[in-house]
């Protein structure tokens, strides 16, 4: 209990209360009092006032889009356009019967559904007095057509419009993503002030990640409107503020290579500028035309596309995750020597298989036909691609030490690049496993972490940005898209480069080590390169790279009829192939990772976009390009 | 039993219907003049929703079943005896608290605004119990302390008050959190604070207001920047406020005639059937019908502040008047807001906007307040 329970003096308080309570009550009929005065000061003082605004000249506010920023390539190629079209527009409050209007128009101008369903959209998403477009792009005969008819249409009308426009078409569309009309979902995060004009939004690539700044800020007009709804004078213009300008770091000449260089086939190519993390390349095969998605398309086209079994929407660059087989043999080897496990002149024989002491089951090496490499040391294995060395050094390094180089590399971890949808990859570790699939993590699932397959999964990004890394000897870049952004003539903003946690290593050999090597998978004769075949030979620059292949689906139990031709297995369950490349080896320019599916054309791939790049041998030019659909 | 026979013109019979009448409502602790007065301002309201909503039957016949479910919320809360919400208090406030903290964190994870828990049959918003319950606690804690209440207690009531406060704005609900901050506060007032001690809180409110504008959301912040200077966002709130002015403003003294209002019914006004709707009343029932409505506000606070006055104990007089003057409160800042003489907030008009749970709310706060009256006699010891 308290020290002291002071006594309570209930008449005092009593009264204190009445006090307060009469306050309170005087307080209330003051406040009261002057609402009654505002009231009053409205309704009969400035009645008169008040009633013109409502009665004859009523105050509009009509909103103006602003214009959407322009997308540029690093060498200033248009890539996303704004063009004017004629669109036929309602203003809801000047109609008095929209279902009748409709089905008139409807015997004008043919209205198709989609339009029909985007404009019922529309119309509740802005106030009744913007016009709301129901069918974009009329041609020269529909425009005509109507202003014949306009006088039995009021309250309908044809107006100019900015539509967007990517010149460049499909090959683009994984950066630049595309824009489209504003959903419900999008509805509930937007600034429906500032989308008070708007009907597009970014929905995917640049255009999203950067629809912020592309959008730009609303301007509006105020109008002096009649009884009937027709604008008399403008009393005030506020300009809208037109989105900001992008410029990429991609090379749209470059990427239009690569894509042609995959030609009909389902794949990725990502390059890196190592020096800055500038991504030059992101091209995913096959792709779609964006415009198409912008001048709306019937669900039934848009299903098509979705359900395309070569899946043409799906960013194999960005979203696609694969093996990463082969590929992984440098950064396994860099980790080996650093750490003292194996060393230079480590060397082992390599019979053509590889078998866990006390164990029955044999792990193949991919030339077991043969008789396996013989003896072979790191720099060999690099060359032939050995899969019994690194059967073993996987072996000798352990599920965490693997797990642990490949992290520092980036893998199985978001890149943090400045585009929408990244998928992270996979680096399993045994708590991985246990959690996921209810299994123990087993010796063999070590084994073939060792050459890359397994669980283990990447992105065609993160194997780029891994490659440059290495081109860097350890210096991590972010790898983005934006170059910079100029609002106007005078502000021109550039993202700076972000440096991530290098990778250290002790000895300092062991990068030149593995590099060499690298090279030697391309130059080296004897032992035979595994490049050598498809990316060529004598390029007149230095490359270091690695070859990869991908196993689809394991094939135990009909090895020998798999063994004899590729080409007698359906096609999806061909192997994947993968290639990885820097160059110039001292300097490099640009690192690169090709993924392509079902098909052993990765190293062509490199060696067109390498040699473009560092020679200026391309002789193809950037042009708009036809619909993927008409195509196939 | 001996059947009488029914003699209309006889003033006997009239009287004893009369009593009978006066009965039933003692009976169920009803008060005639706050159950009158608030029946005839929800029924004046609906005449206003129809119009508001274009006519539409559904949203009135809506409005109509949430109206009798918050009058039978108000008799049941007045049946409960003014001692049981005094041993309740602490655990109905607890209750709240436990959650608004469950909201916020559901919140976090969703990354989103949230105020509702959903318990399958019907989702509430834990900020509604958090308007009775804090006031509930706060005279709960007040009750047996001497009034007026010492610098320590009235820094426990502010610690009280500022949790759930910071809570419910976080969420962000700017407007509820205001209405429970003053719930709070009402009752401190009524405590008997001292005028120095009010004085010196006035003017640290003040001090601290660009401190608290940091904490404001953006949206937040141009509504404030917005009613100083409405021409500074007339896409937004700022065309609210004009568009509500004018639509006031045309009505003139008689208004333009029920279902005759051109601005509402043009969609120029915005939210016409929820916040603005009183828009909707001046331009068709003009000043006169303004005038009556504000009447009928004004009779129920004096009503309400005579309960308050007449009370017997601490505990409910600090309530009673904590809850009228909330109701006070809320009427007053949708008005002062449609009329553009306090910034925008999204407060409804108390049993006239479009809407459900403020509603009922508010009606079970009249049946506490008719409760505290009509009990009054089994605690006057």
């Amino acid at each position: 209990m308290s020290q002291h329970m002071p006594i309570k003096n209930l008449e005092l308080e009593r009264r204190l209360f009445k006090r307060r309570v009469l306050m309170a009550g005087l307080i209330a009929f003051i406040g009261i009092l002057v609402l009654l005065s505002r009231l009053f000061m409205l309704q009969v003082l400035q009645y008169k006032s008040y009633a013109t605004l409502s009665k004859q000249n009523r105050l509009q506010i009509i909103p103006i889009a602003p214009n959407r920023g322009l997308i540029y390539d690093r060498n200033g190629v248009l890539l996303a356009d704004n063009i004017p079209v004629f669109s036929l527009d309602i203003t809801r409050d000047q109609v008095k019967d929209l279902k009748d209007t409709l089905s008139r128009l409807g015997h004008i101008i043919s209205i198709s559904n989609t339009d029909l369903k985007y404009f019922k959209k529309a119309l509740r998403q802005h106030r009744p007095s913007t016009p709301v477009p129901l069918k974009l792009q009329l041609n020269k005969q529909e425009v005509a057509k109507f202003y014949v008819h306009q006088y039995a249409f009021p309250g309908v009308s044809v107006d100019a419009r900015l539509l967007r426009h990517y010149p460049v078409g499909e090959v683009m569309t994984p950066v630049l993503g595309y824009v489209g009309r504003i959903n419900d979902c999008e509805l509930e995060h937007i600034d429906s002030a500032n989308y008070a004009a708007s009907n597009f939004i970014g929905k995917d690539g640049i255009e999203k990640q950067y629809e912020k700044e592309l959008h730009g800020t609303v301007g509006y007009k105020q109008v002096e409107v009649d009884a009937g709804g027709h604008a008399i004078r403008t009393i005030k213009r506020v300009a809208p503020i037109a989105g900001a300008n992008l410029y990429l770091t991609i090379d749209s000449k470059l990427q239009e290579i690569a894509t042609k260089a995959l030609g009909g086939e389902c794949g990725a190519v990502v390059a890196i500028e190592p020096k800055t993390g500038q991504v030059l390349v992101l091209a995913s095969n096959p792709s779609f035309d964006p415009n198409l998605l912008v001048h709306g398309m019937s669900s039934a086209d848009f299903n098509k596309l979705l359900m395309s079994p070569d899946k043409p929407m799906f960013n194999r660059a960005l979203q696609g995750e694969f093996p990463i087989a082969s590929t992984i043999k440098p950064f396994l080897a860099l980790e080996g020597l650093d750490s003292g496990v194996i060393t230079k002149d480590y060397t082992i024989y390599d019979p053509g298989w590889f078998r866990l002491p006390n164990t029955h089951h044999i792990y193949r090496d991919w030339n077991w036909r043969h008789g396996g490499h013989g003896e072979v040391n790191v720099t060999k294995a690099i060359i032939v691609s050995s899969d019994t060395f690194f059967y073993n050094l996987g072996v000798l390094l352990g599920i965490n030490r693997i797990d642990d180089i490949l992290n520092r590399f980036g893998f199985g971890m978001s890149t943090g690049i400045d585009l929408p949808s990244e998928q992270i990859g996979l680096i399993p570790s045994p708590a991985w496993k246990w959690k996921y699939k209810g299994e123990r993590w087993f010796k063999g699932d070590t084994v073939n972490s060792g050459i890359g397959q397994g669980f283990m999964l990447t992105t065609t990004l993160q194997l780029a940005n891994a490659v440059a890394t290495l081109a860097n000897r350890g210096l991590r870049f972010k790898p983005h898209v934006l170059l910079k952004s100029s609002a106007n003539e005078t502000s021109i903003k550039a993202p700076k480069t972000e440096a991530e946690d290098p990778v250290m290593i002790q000895n300092k050999w062991a990068w030149q080590t593995v590099i060499t090597a690298m090279e030697g998978v391309i130059r080296s004769v004897r032992p035979f390169g595994t490049a050598r075949i498809r990316f060529g030979t004598n390029p007149k620059y230095s490359v270091a790279a690695k070859t990869g292949t991908g196993q689809v689906y394991s094939r135990r139990g009909n090895r020998d009829e798999e063994a004899r031709s590729e080409a007698n297995i359906p096609k999806r369950l061909r192997t994947d192939s993968l290639f990885i490349a820097f160059a110039p080896v001292k300097h490099p320019k640009i690192a690169l990772a090709v993924i392509v599916e079902h098909s052993p054309i990765a190293g062509t791939v490199a060696r067109r976009v390498l040699d473009a790049y560092l020679l200026h041998s391309n002789k193809v030019s950037v042009k708009p390009r036809r619909s993927p659909l008409s195509r196939r | 039993m001996k059947l009488h026979p029914i003699i209309a013109d006889s003033p006997y019979q009239n009287k004893q219907a009369a009593s009978i009448a006066k009965k039933i409502l003692r009976f169920f602790h009803m008060d005639i003049f706050l159950l009158t007065s608030l029946i005839a301002l929800s029924a004046i309201g609906l005449f206003i929703l129809f119009s508001a909503a274009n006519q539409s039957w559904a949203l009135v016949t809506q409005q109509l079943i949430r109206i009798a479910l918050a009058f039978l919320v108000m008799i049941i809360f007045a049946q409960i005896p003014p001692n049981t919400y005094k041993n309740w208090a602490p655990w109905v406030f607890g209750f709240a608290l436990i959650l608004l903290f469950a909201v916020l964190i559901v919140g976090l994870v969703s990354k989103g605004a949230q105020r509702w828990i959903n318990l399958g049959i019907f989702s509430f918003q834990p900020s509604e119990i958090m308007k009775l319950g804090m006031p509930m606690m706060l005279s709960y804690y007040l009750s047996d302390k001497r009034l007026p209440p010492s610098l320590k207690e009235i820094a426990i009531s502010l610690a009280i008050l500022i949790v759930p406060t910071l809570l419910i704005a976080k969420q962000p609900d700017l407007g509820t959190a205001l209405m429970v901050a003053t719930a709070g506060i009402f009752v401190l007032l009524l405590a008997g604070m001292t005028w120095r001690i009010i004085g010196l809180g006035a003017i640290a409110s003040i001090l601290s207001l660009p401190f608290l504008w940091h904490f404001l959301h953006s949206y937040q912040k141009e509504r404030v920047l917005t009613f100083f200077n409405p021409e500074r966002d007339p896409l937004g709130a700022g065309y609210h406020i004009i568009q509500s002015k004018i639509a006031i403003g045309s009505g003139g003294f008689l208004g333009k005639g029920w279902l005759q209002g051109t601005q509402s019914h043009l969609h120029f006004l915005p939210e016409h059937a929820t916040d603005f709707i009183f828009a909707v009343c001046g331009e068709e029932l003009g000043f006169i019908g303004c005038t009556i409505l504000l009447i009928i506000f004004s009779f129920i606070v004096a009503r309400g502040l005579y309960i308050s006055y007449r009370a017997h104990d601490s505990f409910t007089r600090l309530l009673s008047g904590s809850l009228i003057l909330t109701f006070f409160m809320s009427f007053f800042v949708n008005i002062g807001m449609v009329t553009g003489i306090l910034p925008v907030v999204g407060l409804p008009l108390p049993l006239v906007s479009y809407g459900g749970t403020s509603m009922v709310t508010l009606m079970a706060g009249f049946g506490i307040i008719m409760s505290i009256h009509s009990h009054k006699k089994l605690i006057n010891t």
